[in-house]
C-alpha cells in the first residue's frame, strides 16, 4: 500500500503538476502559431519574466508588511496577469509588428523570437543576477498530507500548497478559455482567424483586434504558469526556458493551432515523463517473497535516468509525427 | 443616378505585369451584372481589385459615388459590400451557426433577425447549424458562405464563381437564391463560368478578354450576340 502511495505521489501528484505547467505554456504558443503562423521561441521567457514580475510584486507587498493567508505570489496572479501581458503587447509591438508589415515570412518572425529570448534573459540577468530567488524564504511551504484510511497505510498523500494552487489555476483557466473561445464574439473571431484568416479579414473581422487579444492571453498565461511554476520550485532566469522544448512538443503533440489539443498534449507529456522516470522496481518489492529465487528485482528499473527526463517529450513527439503528422487534435501539418 | 459600384478605367495586378489593363463596370442597386470571359481574361481579379485584395495601379473605384480604390476589406465591409470567395470560403472547424455570426462580425445590434432570414432562405442550414462547416456537401458549404456574406447586410455582394463544381440542382437553387436576393434590394456582381444561365438573368453583362472590355450590354443582348456567342458562350 505505502508503495502505491509513494506511486501516487511521484507519478500522479508530480504528472499533474508538470502536466498543469506545459499545458499553459502550450496553450499561449499554440494561440500565436493558430493566429500569427510562427513558432514564439521566446515563449518560455515570456514566463520567466511573468515570474519575475510576480517575484518583484510579491516582495513589494511583503516590503509595505502584507501578510496574507495564501503565498503573496499567487495575491498577486492578476496583477502580473496584466503586466506581462502588457510586456508581450510592447515585445509583439517592437518586434514582431514591423516584421509583419513588410511582409516577414514565419521563419523570420522564428529567429526574431530568438532574438526576443535573448534579449528577455539578458535583462533578466541584468537586473536579477544570475542566482536564484525562493518566494518563500524563512517561511516553508505549507503541506497538505491526505492520510489513506487503510491500515497499512503509513505514508500520506502530499501536496504541497502551491501545487494545489497551480492546479485550481490551471482549472480556472482551462474553463475560461473554453468559455472564451465558445461563447465571446473575439474568442470564435480568434478561431476563425486560426481557420482561415483570408476569409475572416473579408469578413470584416478586425484581425489586428485578434492580435492583440492573443498576446494578452499567450502573454497573461505565460505570466500564470512561470509565477506557479517558481512557487512549486524556485526562480531563476532560465527557469521556463529549460522547459521550452516540452512545451513546443505539447503543442505540436496536441495538434498546433489548437487549444484543447495543448491542453491533453501538456499532460500527456507531463504524465509521460514523471512515469519513465519512475522506479517501477519499488511497486515489485511487495511481491519479492512470490517471486522465485532466480529472479532478482533490480535496484532501480526507471525507464530513463531522471537526468534525460527531456527525450521522453521527443519520444512522444516523433511517434506522433510518424503516426499522425497534424497531432492528436488535427491542427496544421508540420 | 450614381451607380452603386463603377470601376473606372482600373488598371490593377498583383504587383508584377498588370492583369486587368483598364476596365469599366457599372452596376446599380436593382442590377445583378455577371462577368464572362475565357480563363486568365481578369474575371476574379476585376472583383478583387474591388474588395481591396490586390493593388490598384491605375483608374478608380468608387461605391455610391465615394472614391474606395485600395482600402482594406475591413474598411469596406462597414461600407455595405460583401465578397463571397470560390474557394476557402467557409471556415471548416466552426459550426454553421458561428460562420453566420462571423459574417455579422462588424454588427453591434442583434443578429437573430438576420440569421433567421438566412434560415429561411437556406432550410438546408437551419437543420445543419450545430454542424462543422467542413462536414457540408459544396452546394451547403456555397450556402454558408453566401448566408455569411449576407449577415453583414450589405448593399453589394460580390461573388466569386458561386456555381463552381456544384451539381445542377444546387447551381439552380444558388441562382434563384441571388435573384431573390437581388430582389430586396442587394446590388450584384458576380463572377461566373455558367455564361448562359447566368445571362439568362442578368441585368448587366461584361464580356472581359486580356483584362479589357469586350462587350457589354444587357444579359440577354449579349446572349442574342451572334460573335459573344460564337466565341465566349461555346457556339
Amino acid at each position: 500500500m505505502n508503495e502505491l502511495i509513494f506511486f501516487f505521489n511521484n507519478v500522479v501528484v508530480s504528472g499533474l503538476v508538470l502536466g498543469s505547467i506545459y499545458a499553459l505554456g502550450a496553450i499561449g504558443v499554440t494561440l500565436v502559431f493558430g493566429i500569427l503562423r510562427f513558432a514564439h521561441f521566446a515563449h518560455g521567457d515570456m514566463m520567466t519574466m511573468g515570474g519575475f514580475v510576480a517575484f518583484l510584486l510579491a516582495s513589494l507587498f511583503a516590503a509595505w508588511g502584507l501578510t496574507l493567508p495564501v503565498p503573496l505570489g499567487f495575491a498577486v496572479l492578476p496583477l502580473t496577469f496584466v503586466i506581462t501581458a502588457a510586456l508581450a503587447l510592447g515585445i509583439d509591438k517592437g518586434f514582431y509588428a514591423p516584421l509583419r508589415a513588410r511582409g516577414a515570412k514565419p521563419v523570420t518572425l522564428l529567429i526574431a523570437s530568438i532574438g526576443v529570448t535573448l534579449i528577455i534573459q539578458g535583462m533578466i540577468r541584468l537586473f536579477f543576477g544570475t542566482g536564484t530567488y525562493n518566494f518563500f524564504e524563512g517561511a516553508p511551504k505549507e503541506l497538505y498530507r491526505i492520510e489513506v484510511p487503510l491500515e497499512e497505510a503509513t505514508r500520506t498523500i502530499n501536496f504541497s500548497q502551491p501545487q494545489v494552487l497551480l492546479l485550481l489555476v490551471t482549472v480556472v483557466t482551462v474553463v475560461a478559455l473554453h468559455l472564451f473561445l465558445t461563447r465571446a464574439r473575439l474568442g470564435k473571431a480568434m478561431r476563425a482567424m486560426a481557420d482561415n484568416a483570408d476569409l475572416a479579414q473579408v469578413s470584416g473581422i478586425n484581425t489586428a483586434l485578434v492580435v492583440r487579444v492573443t498576446w494578452i492571453i499567450a502573454g497573461g498565461l505565460a505570466a500564470l504558469a512561470g509565477t506557479m511554476l517558481a512557487l512549486d520550485v524556485t526562480l531563476k532566469p532560465d527557469l521556463a526556458f529549460n522547459i521550452l522544448l516540452p512545451i513546443f512538443a505539447a503543442a505540436i503533440v496536441g495538434g498546433l493551432g489548437q487549444a484543447y489539443g495543448a491542453i491533453a498534449g501538456g499532460f500527456l507529456i507531463g504524465f509521460a515523463e514523471t512515469a519513465a522516470i519512475f522506479n517501477w522496481s519499488i511497486l515489485l518489492r511487495p511481491f519479492r517473497d512470490a517471486l522465485p529465487e532466480f529472479i532478482e528485482i533490480p535496484n532501480n528499473l526507471a525507464l530513463v535516468p531522471t537526468e534525460y527526463k527531456l527525450t521522453v517529450a521527443f519520444i512522444i513527439l516523433v511517434i506522433t509525427l510518424l503516426a499522425r503528422p497534424t497531432g492528436i487534435f488535427k491542427g496544421a501539418s508540420t | 443616378m450614381t451607380p452603386l459600384v463603377e470601376l473606372d478605367n482600373v488598371v490593377a495586378g498583383y504587383g508584377g505585369a498588370p492583369i486587368l489593363n483598364g476596365i469599366n463596370i457599372e452596376i446599380h442597386a436593382s442590377d445583378i451584372g455577371v462577368i464572362i470571359g475565357p480563363n486568365g481574361a481578369g474575371k476574379s481579379t476585376a472583383l478583387k481589385s474591388i474588395f481591396g485584395l490586390l493593388q490598384v495601379t491605375g483608374g478608380a473605384i468608387r461605391f455610391d459615388g465615394e472614391d474606395i480604390t485600395n482600402r482594406l476589406p475591413d474598411a469596406l465591409v462597414p461600407l455595405g459590400l460583401s465578397f463571397v470567395p470560390q474557394e476557402r470560403n467557409v471556415f471548416t472547424s466552426m459550426t454553421v451557426h458561428e460562420n453566420l455570426e462571423m459574417g455579422g462580425f462588424i454588427r453591434d445590434d442583434d443578429l437573430s433577425g438576420t440569421l433567421s432570414e438566412i434560415y429561411d432562405m437556406f432550410p438546408d442550414l437551419k437543420a445543419k447549424r450545430h454542424q462543422n462547416a467542413g462536414e457540408l456537401s459544396g452546394g451547403q458549404r456555397q450556402m454558408v458562405a453566401m448566408g455569411r456574406a449576407l449577415m453583414s447586410r450589405p448593399k453589394l455582394l460580390l461573388l466569386d464563381e458561386p456555381s463552381a463544381g456544384l451539381s445542377p440542382r444546387y447551381m439552380m437553387e444558388i441562382f434563384e437564391q441571388v435573384v431573390r436576393i437581388n430582389k430586396t434590394g442587394v446590388g450584384i456582381l458576380m463572377v461566373e463560368q455558367n455564361a448562359r444561365q447566368a445571362l439568362g438573368f442578368a441585368s448587366k453583362g461584361f464580356v472581359l478578354a486580356s483584362g479589357q472590355n469586350r462587350f457589354t450590354g444587357t444579359g440577354q443582348e449579349l446572349l442574342d450576340d451572334p460573335e459573344v456567342a460564337k466565341s465566349f458562350l461555346g457556339g
